[in-house]
């Protein structure tokens, strides 16, 4: 991701779209390996194995034209990203799917929000993770009461 | 019953107050989503799907119907007022319209907006309830041969035909088509590709899919690379009115931009981008004053605002007839359908009427609704678009997880929801376009099946998919959309496609 070459000659290949190509060979592999080994025994000429291959056959083929294109340097030129917000959405993404059952609804979804705040560079946590604790247990009170959504309740919930 | 006995009896469903309340809950919801910026109308339908999950049928759909209008509406208040349009099918309203809102004239330019719509989704729905009988006639004839062209025509028109690379809209599709084999084979009952987890057996949810592709994506995206830097909001000066000028420029734009965008619509081509891109194009070739193009004609906002909102209904003609979604905001609401266990398709006209002519009627009395939420209320729905981002992001997260906790709260399926947005996150950051992936996850199995029960039918014989002349036409077409464009590339003009890009909707 480091590469900014002006003129066409000097473009060498792409890593990350080489890496991209790799992973659509290795998906196309899990789908013949999966495929191959969870044989059912269906007699039909054209049974539950048949597309997956096809889909697996052309993966790979668009697997060889990214290497190619990546070789090729044809990938569109990328702006430089800063890697410190990603981590604190998905980290606060993990939070929430990790706390959902034990602390309840509103609390991991609070967490969520404060870090999806931080990401946007707005702190500090102490003040964001109230705020999102409290928005999100009206969110929990108008969609698990008003309509009657299933959403897991934590101990700030079962107090009404 | 000719089209309309059937549309009558559709607004005797739709008039029932508690549909009409449903409406408007819809439209509102759809108009205020629709208006803050990042979220296109993909992402409002893909967000608002929980609130309808524990309506019956009907009422869902109507809701559903008036969240996809509201969504439309709320894109372009968003796009005249703020340079960054909430989806890629308002960018042209955009040119135009941000700069008549510089020059003090954005009243007449969200009018000319909101009537234009108004114009071309009466006209488009009108038209979507007259053809529709003919073609779910035509459809009846329809055997699973040519299903499955119609199928492949839809994916190469999706993935390959639009966008800066058939390569990277082939992939797309490929991850979307390959993600769609999860799950328990509906003909043979067997697992694929589930690994022994159970959570997988159910396949993968095309709104955890889609809520993660569009809203996480998106989002890790804006925050990687500090897009969000506050863009300057035009204040709403002086009258929303149009003037007498200002009408007699708009009404042709409206009707030649309603006649543009339905038939793009309706054609298996995806996206309503298109449309809007032809009509501004035709309104610059034929205006008396093309000299202020580009700098905030009012012909610019109307022409391809209107056929914005007619493709958008055109869009719902191979949606309803023939259950064949071409594009990623008619896939969510085909989700839609089959939460209910109803499958779009010419079956539904014969054995739900009254649940698709109510549908039908409702969307000409969201039309209504929309046309007075909008333009009275246009103040209330600026101040949405000055939340800050980082409260804006943090809610979108939010109501994102909250939709996939609503449909199934387990820790399996909000993983998965993870991994699919940092999958959309590395797709946008190469250029891949992610309507594809959408498409391709509801429409595989779909295709698989008409294939499979093709081959069955002949037992084994491959030449049963070309035994039809429909069906040759439809595989040549096919053909040609993926052929075509790599030669146009090749010769260097692949600019023209890349504009046309169908990358949000």
């Amino acid at each position: 991701m480091t590469q900014e070459s002006p003129s066409p000659e000097a473009r060498r290949p792409d890593r990350a779209a080489l890496v991209i190509a790799a992973v659509i060979a290795i998906l196309a592999a899990v789908i013949v390996y999966s495929t191959a080994t969870a044989q059912g025994g269906s007699a039909t000429r054209i049974g539950p194995s048949a597309f997956p291959y096809a889909i697996a056959g052309c993966l790979f083929v668009l697997s060889i034209w990214t290497a190619f294109e990546a070789v090729r340097g044809d990938f569109p030129e990328r702006e430089t990203q800063e890697i410190q917000p990603v981590i604190w959405i998905i980290g606060g993404l993990a939070a929430q799917m990790l706390l959902l059952h034990i602390t309840g609804f509103a609390i991991a979804t609070g967490l969520l929000f404060a870090a999806t705040a931080r990401a946007f560079g707005k702190g500090p946590l102490w003040m964001t993770i109230p705020i999102g604790i409290v928005l999100s247990f009206i969110v929990w009170v108008i969609f698990a009461k008003g309509l009657q959504l299933t959403l897991p309740a934590g101990p700030l919930e079962r107090l009404i | 019953m000719d089209s309309f006995t059937l549309l009558a009896n559709g607004f005797a469903v739709a008039m029932q107050p508690l549909n009409l309340l449903y409406a408007l809950v819809g439209v509102t919801l759809g108009t205020a989503v629709g208006v803050l910026p990042g979220i296109g109308p993909a992402l409002t339908v893909a967000l608002l799907l929980p609130v309808t999950y524990k309506l019956d049928p009907a009422g869902s759909l109507i809701m559903f119907a008036g969240i996809y209008y509201g969504g439309m509406y709320g894109g372009s208040t968003t796009s005249i007022l703020l340079n960054t349009p909430g989806e890629s099918s308002s960018i042209v309203t955009a040119l135009e319209g941000n700069k008549m809102a510089r020059a003090g004239r954005g009243g007449p330019a969200l009018a000319t907006a909101a009537i234009g719509s108004f114009v071309a989704g009466l006209i488009a729905t009108m038209a979507l309830a007259l053809i529709a009988p003919t073609i779910v006639k035509f459809a009846l004839s329809f055997g699973p041969a040519e299903y499955f062209a119609l199928m492949i025509l839809a994916f190469m028109t999706v993935s390959a035909a639009f966008g800066d690379s058939t390569l990277r809209g082939l992939t797309a599709l490929f991850i979307g088509l390959a993600l769609g084999l999860v799950g328990i084979d509906l003909q043979t009952g067997q697992a694929r590709l589930a690994f022994g987890i159970p959570d997988l057996l159910d396949g993968v949810e095309v709104t955890t899919l889609a809520v993660a592709l569009f809203a996480i994506g998106e989002s890790l995206s804006v925050a990687a690379s500090h897009r969000y830097g506050q863009e300057k909001i035009e204040a709403v000066k002086g009258s929303v009115w149009m003037n007498r000028e200002d009408w007699s420029r708009s009404w042709k734009p409206w009707l030649r931009g309603t006649f543009i965008g339905f038939p793009i619509g309706a054609m298996p081509a995806g996206g309503a981008e298109i449309g809007t891109f032809l009509s501004y194009s035709v309104e610059k070739q034929l205006a008396k004053k093309p000299e202020e193009f580009g700098k905030g004609a009012i012909e610019g906002v109307a022409g391809p605002e209107a056929a914005n909102n007619a493709s958008a209904a055109g869009t719902l003609v191979p949606l309803l007839t023939l259950g064949l979604p071409t594009s990623a905001t008619a896939a969510i609401m085909l989700a839609g359908f089959q939460q209910f266990g109803l499958q779009p398709g010419p079956l539904l006209f014969a054995n739900n009427p009254q649940i698709v002519w109510g549908l039908i009627a409702s969307l000409l009395v969201a039309n209504f609704m929309l046309l007075v939420l909008n333009l009275p209320l246009v103040g209330l729905w600026v101040r949405l678009l000055s939340i800050p981002r980082h409260w804006l992001y943090a809610g979108i997260l939010v109501f994102a997880t909250l939709g996939t906790i609503g449909a199934n709260p387990s820790t399996f399926e909000l993983g998965m929801l993870l991994a699919f947005g940092i999958l959309g996150y590395v797709l946008r950051r190469f250029g891949y376009p992610i309507a594809p992936v959408v498409v391709g996850l509801i429409l595989g199995p779909m295709a698989e099946q008409q294939l499979r029960r093709a081959l069955a039918i002949s037992q084994g014989d491959p030449t049963v998919l070309v035994h039809s002349p429909i069906a040759v036409i439809l595989l040549i077409l096919a053909v040609c959309a993926v052929v075509v464009p790599l030669i146009m590339r090749a010769r260097g003009k692949g600019k023209i496609l890349a504009a046309l890009a169908a990358s949000e909707d």
